[in-house]
């Protein structure tokens, strides 16, 4: 049985949060779809608001205090990421940008990640196609095509089988593929690891000397 | 082992105060912390070397050399020398200088420098960084040691038949550190050479430094420089100090808080249980910095950081007699006693001259150009 893990980043502010509650639903779509194709799934929750404090602290001096170094590698050391942000003023939430703003930039790289969304009203929906994918696309991850965001009007008829509990199923089908078509995650990058050695980087790695 | 002080150079206001001390103050008071060094034993005084304001010491070998004729026990390092934009063929006749001035007191820590605008301000881009720092250096060193060099890289105009002079004192190059704070490749270059590795060891976590002197230490021995317990390692340190370790916090805490880099930030406790920073008693200093020990092994130089963030110059000076005075011998005795004989001491000039079998004269005599003749009685 292949191990797999799912980092669920929510950035919601507010307790209990819809945005975490969205975060959830698609974590155990995710999780229910992985285990019937024969995966064991263990599912990191990170409540971005936790860790507010860290996230500036880090932004101020350049690294990570040690709790949010912990969330840090487990994100970036995850098989599948699932994102979630409510939306304020037309894009994601200043504490969900700045988490992504103090990882490495290329420690997302290749991965599957499913991004959503909560809003106010459905007319922001389309923040997720216009800032979140791209932020991703930067970051050289793989989003699934299915993007998930949930308005009031979704969770008043939210009914097992509404319209969003339909796009959250068709997003963890699509988020599960991704995943199965990697090898298992072998954790977060090493930064301090050496990856040449000095006469390579002296140019006198395969040829004559410089000089 | 050898204990010191390096300093920024930093024209920072006083936030207790609000007064902001003028450059030619911070220059003055960076020469009285340099002096009261020597009074107070400590063996090292490094300065940085910056080219923006809020910045003083732009020109090192100038203090250096003015604070080495004022000294006469002192060692005179930097941290660090730029050796991605200064160019190597002064940094090589500028030190020599300095260290035929200073009778063999002189070493160097070469670094990066991490200010962006400052490269082009001196021709170079920092995206090359690391290839300039690798290249500068591996030029610098020839100089040091080959009386006529012809060499041709990427960054600088070739030279032919260039001779560096001075040549060095006694024939032998000043020490060399490379400092750096993350980058696995600074520490493979002082492996690679056999020179010493100084790791920053302020307003970062532990355990940067812990990966970098690994890295550093296994690649020493790989490249045959001696076992890995015996490649030569300095630490930074940042501490703040009173009788009454209370005192010490309530007195650096507005400091803390405004202080460039961190303040504003992290809390003074965050951030002394996340990085080496300690604020408190002298027993406590010695407490924490004999812990350095425990995660980068025996090692040969410890700098503290003791002058930045405003600090008023009367502060920093009893600051250095409580180091020099409480702190720097109970760590001298301690350490020197924990230090396993196969365990060097940092180089030093006279150790250096010792281990190349004596002091030699390595002046280059000109050669006169139609006849090619040297003058009668000189040698090359």
């Amino acid at each position: 049985m292949t191990r797999r893990t799912l980092a669920v980043i929510s950035a919601g502010l507010s307790q209990p949060s819809s945005t975490r509650l969205l975060a959830d639903q698609l974590a155990a779509a995710t999780r229910d779809e992985l285990v019937r194709r024969g995966s064991d799934v263990q599912l990191h929750v990170v409540d971005l608001r936790e860790y507010a404090h860290d996230v500036v602290n880090n932004m101020l001096t350049g690294f990570a205090p040690a709790a949010l170094r912990e969330v840090i590698d487990t994100v970036t050391g995850a098989d599948g990421i699932i994102a979630v942000t409510p939306i304020f003023s037309a894009s994601y939430n200043g504490l969900f940008k700045s988490f992504f703003d103090v990882l490495d930039s290329e420690s997302l790289i290749d991965r599957p990640v499913l991004i959503g969304a909560t809003g106010g009203t459905a007319r922001h929906s389309l923040a997720l196609e216009h800032a979140v994918r791209p932020m991703f696309a930067y970051l050289r991850s793989v989003v699934v095509p299915t993007a998930v965001f949930a308005a009031p009007e979704d969770w008043a008829d939210g009914t097992a089988d509404g319209a969003l509990r339909a796009r959250i199923l068709r997003a963890a089908g699509e988020l599960a593929d991704q995943i199965e078509r990697r090898p298992p995650a072998t954790g977060p990058a090493d930064p301090f690891a050496l990856t040449t050695d000095f006469l390579q980087m002296l140019g006198r790695g395969d040829g004559p000397p410089v000089s | 082992m050898q204990f010191g002080i390096f300093t920024v150079g930093d024209v920072t206001v006083d936030p207790t105060t609000g007064r902001e001390p003028t450059e030619h103050e911070r220059i003055k008071a960076m020469v009285a912390i340099a002096l009261k060094a020597e009074e107070v034993g400590l063996d090292v005084f490094a300065t940085g070397e910056h080219h923006n304001p809020p910045f003083v010491p732009s020109s090192p070998t100038t203090m250096l050399g003015y604070i080495a004729a004022r000294t006469e026990r002192l060692l005179l390092s930097t941290a660090t020398t730029l050796i991605t934009t200064n160019d190597p063929v002064k940094i090589a006749e500028d030190y020599a200088m300095l260290q035929h001035l200073s009778g063999g007191r002189v070493d160097l820590m070469m670094g990066r420098g991490n200010t962006g605008p400052v490269y082009p301000w001196f021709g170079k881009d920092i995206r090359a960084g690391i290839p300039l720092a690798i290249e500068n250096y591996d030029l610098l060193h020839r100089l040091w040691r080959e009386d006529v060099v012809d060499w041709k890289g990427k960054y600088r105009t070739p030279l032919q038949s260039f001779t560096s002079t001075p040549r060095p004192l006694d024939g032998v190059p000043p020490f060399v550190w490379h400092g750096s704070i993350r980058s696995p490749e600074i520490a493979e270059q002082a492996a690679y050479y056999g020179d010493g590795f100084f790791a920053n060891h302020i307003f970062w976590p532990k355990e940067h430094t812990q990966r970098m002197i690994a890295l550093y230490r296994q690649r020493y021995a790989h490249y045959g420089h001696g076992s890995a317990d015996q490649a030569i390692v300095g630490l930074g340190g940042q501490v703040f100090m009173r009788r009454n370790s209370q005192d010490a916090v309530r007195e650096f805490r507005p400091y803390f808080d405004n202080a460039p880099v961190y303040g504003h930030g992290p809390s003074l406790e965050e951030f002394t249980r996340e990085t080496p920073l300690t604020v408190g008693s002298p027993q406590q200093v010695i407490d924490r910095t004999l812990g350095f020990r425990e995660y980068v092994g025996d090692y040969q130089r410890q700098l503290f950081l003791m002058d930045h963030a405003g600090l008023p110059l009367k502060t920093v000076l009893e600051q250095l007699d409580l180091l020099g005075e409480e702190v720097v011998p109970v760590l001298r005795k301690e350490f020197d006693a924990l230090r396993p004989a196969h365990v060097p001491a940092a180089p030093t000039h006279a150790s250096l001259v010792a281990a190349a079998g004596g002091a030699k004269d390595s002046t280059v005599h000109a050669v006169d150009d139609v006849t090619g003749k040297a003058p009668e009685g000189a040698t090359r």
